[in-house]
């Protein structure tokens, strides 16, 4: 069979299966779970799978990259029909975070910037579905905006799904009152900057175009001074190293952050030295802060995709490195 | 002139902005003068969209590789300049907001372009799992120090990580995976994210220097003299 032609394949069934799972998603068909007996055997399967490579890759046969996109695409997929969930650790940083939220008295002005898009959305959108849903339990007042077009296009997917629940319904939150989208500003660091001296002055109107003053959440909301906790959900520039370099460093802003897992290392240096109180970390902090929030969200269930694929990433590194030496062994021995 | 203009400017504006930093009275100088960066974004829009017009039908007339690409994109950026623009599809009239539930500039973000993205960031892991097959190798030192690095890290974060080293004492926890892995968080990763971050304050400082002090003139385009 010609590549061409196994790609071909490989699409159709993945066409194949989405439909079907679409279908029965919109059918309002129960979730497919896989009993303990069978999730056993694929993982007993896709492990003497990668031994049999191993194996291949010692006799001198190397795979190729779409033997690896293949395994990528089943481990990422299986484990959202297995019965298992994964025991989830909460790290210092995300604990401080939820924390310092906490210590907040009900009615308090939250200000949360959402600074991406859609393509970190499987990783933040969760993160800001499970604050926010925080924040309205605990009766705070949510501002939302966005130093990023289409941040507050995100924040709207995220309010509307946390107002399907019936518990938050049943708290009948109004729009204007208990949270207001400021909606998108133009400008980078020098929005932060401006809100120092005025919020108005940045956002004379929200994101549907109500002038500042009508809403009274905002009405008193002058600048920063009047804001007791800041949140913010970044994956890249405009983001959290602005907000902490002006919002934190110049008007003394208390800030939470909540990063893409390749932006968050860079983030430990905020938090070591305590400019920011907390950090959620990829989907992997998502999930802990789920936890405390007694909320089973997306990054919950997406966590035990991540695991195995960070194993099955760990496994092909291990193969890599075995044909890498065994390679150039060879290669030693041939030039003996 | 076209010299000495763009040179005059700079100079004025950077001088006020650090001022404003430093001398309380001039400090909402500064702030008006981040306005100005307001309506330069502006044109910037105008430029953005026009260059991308100009590039993609440029492509489209000479049939250059690729070119049923650009179509795609000159279709995709004046729908959604349309949605946008003129409201079209939208319930309400022209004041109406954007994100109406029923427009169809959200229904084009929330159908298209949210899976889109989300597609895009998604082919990210597969990427990475190719990549660290074919080139994360114990080449030689520094790079095996990345390869144990990342592997800590990796397992760090798996339910494996906990199971391959749940036998050690507790008077041994550092040498737990899931605690290394917070350790070269805090400790190496930290030292190196600072080094940097520091080296490149540095690096700011002195470029912004060399650009107000007209010693920098590179971002004038053509030759120096």
């Amino acid at each position: 069979m010609s590549t061409r032609a196994k790609e071909i394949l490989v699409i159709i069934m993945i066409v194949v299966f989405s439909l079907v799972f679409y279908f029965r998603k919109i059918a309002g068909g129960k979730e497919i779970i896989f009993s303990n007996l069978v999730a056993w055997v694929l993982i007993a399967l896709l492990v003497l799978s990668l031994g049999l490579i191993l194996i291949l890759t010692i006799k001198g046969s190397l795979i190729g990259r779409r033997v690896v996109f293949i395994y990528v695409g089943i481990v990422l997929a299986l484990p959202l029909f297995m019965p298992f969930t994964q025991k989830i650790t909460i790290s210092p940083e995300v604990r401080s975070l939820y924390e310092a939220v906490e210590k907040l008295p009900p009615g308090s002005k939250v200000l949360v910037s959402f600074d991406y898009d859609p393509p970190s959305a499987p990783e933040l959108q969760p993160m800001g579905e499970s604050f926010i849903r925080l924040c309205f339990q605990r009766d705070f007042k949510v501002i939302i905006m966005g130093l990023w077009p289409q941040g507050p296009q995100q924040a709207n997917i995220a309010i509307d799904k946390i107002l399907e629940d019936p518990e938050m319904q049943a708290r009948n939150l109004r729009y204007g009152e208990d949270y207001v989208n400021l909606g998108y500003q133009a400008g980078n660091e020098f929005v932060i900057q401006r809100m120092g001296s005025s919020f108005k002055s940045m956002f004379p109107s929200d994101y549907r175009g109500i002038p500042y003053d009508s809403m009274p959440l905002v009405r008193n909301i002058r600048n920063f001074s009047n804001i007791d906790f800041s949140f913010n959900l970044s994956a890249g520039f405009p983001g959290s190293v602005e907000w902490v370099q002006i919002a934190v460093d110049r008007y003394g802003v208390e800030l939470g952050l909540g990063n893409t897992a390749v932006q968050a290392p860079q983030m430990y240096t905020y938090l070591n030295s305590g400019q920011v109180v907390g950090l959620l970390g990829g989907m992997n902090g998502g999930a802990e802060f789920e936890l405390l929030c007694d909320y089973k969200g997306k990054a919950t269930k997406f966590m035990l995709s991540q695991s195995f694929s960070h194993m099955v990433i760990i496994a092909f590194i291990i193969i890599g490195n075995v044909a890498y030496f065994l390679g150039g062994r060879k290669s030693a021995l041939k030039d003996k | 002139m076209k010299r000495n203009v763009p040179l005059a400017i700079t100079f004025i504006v950077g001088a006020v902005l650090i001022f404003s930093v430093f001398i309380p009275p001039m400090e909402n100088w500064g702030e008006d003068f981040t306005l100005f960066f307001d309506i330069i974004a502006v044109f910037a829009f105008f430029l953005g969209g026009g260059n991308l017009l100009r590039v993609h039908l440029t492509k489209l007339s000479r049939r250059k590789q690729d070119w049923p690409y650009s179509i795609v994109t000159i279709m995709g950026f004046l729908l959604m300049l349309a949605a946008g623009l003129f409201r079209i599809g939208n319930p309400g009239d022209i004041n109406a907001s954007l994100t109406e539930q029923g427009s169809l500039f959200q229904t084009i973000y929330d159908s298209v372009f949210v899976p889109l993205g989300s597609t895009m960031y998604a082919l990210l892991a597969f990427f990475v799992a190719s990549a660290s097959y074919r080139a994360f190798r114990a080449k030689n030192r520094e790079a095996t120090i990345l390869l144990v690095a990342a592997f800590i890290i990796l397992l760090g974060r798996t339910p494996l990580g906990t199971i391959v080293t749940g036998w050690v004492p507790e008077s041994f926890s550092i040498l737990q995976i899931p605690n290394l892995a917070i350790w070269i968080m805090n400790s190496p990763n930290l030292a190196g994210q600072r080094a940097i971050m520091i080296g490149i304050g540095l690096g700011v400082v002195s470029m912004s220097l060399r650009l107000i002090l007209g010693i920098e003139r590179t971002y004038l385009g053509g030759d120096d003299k």
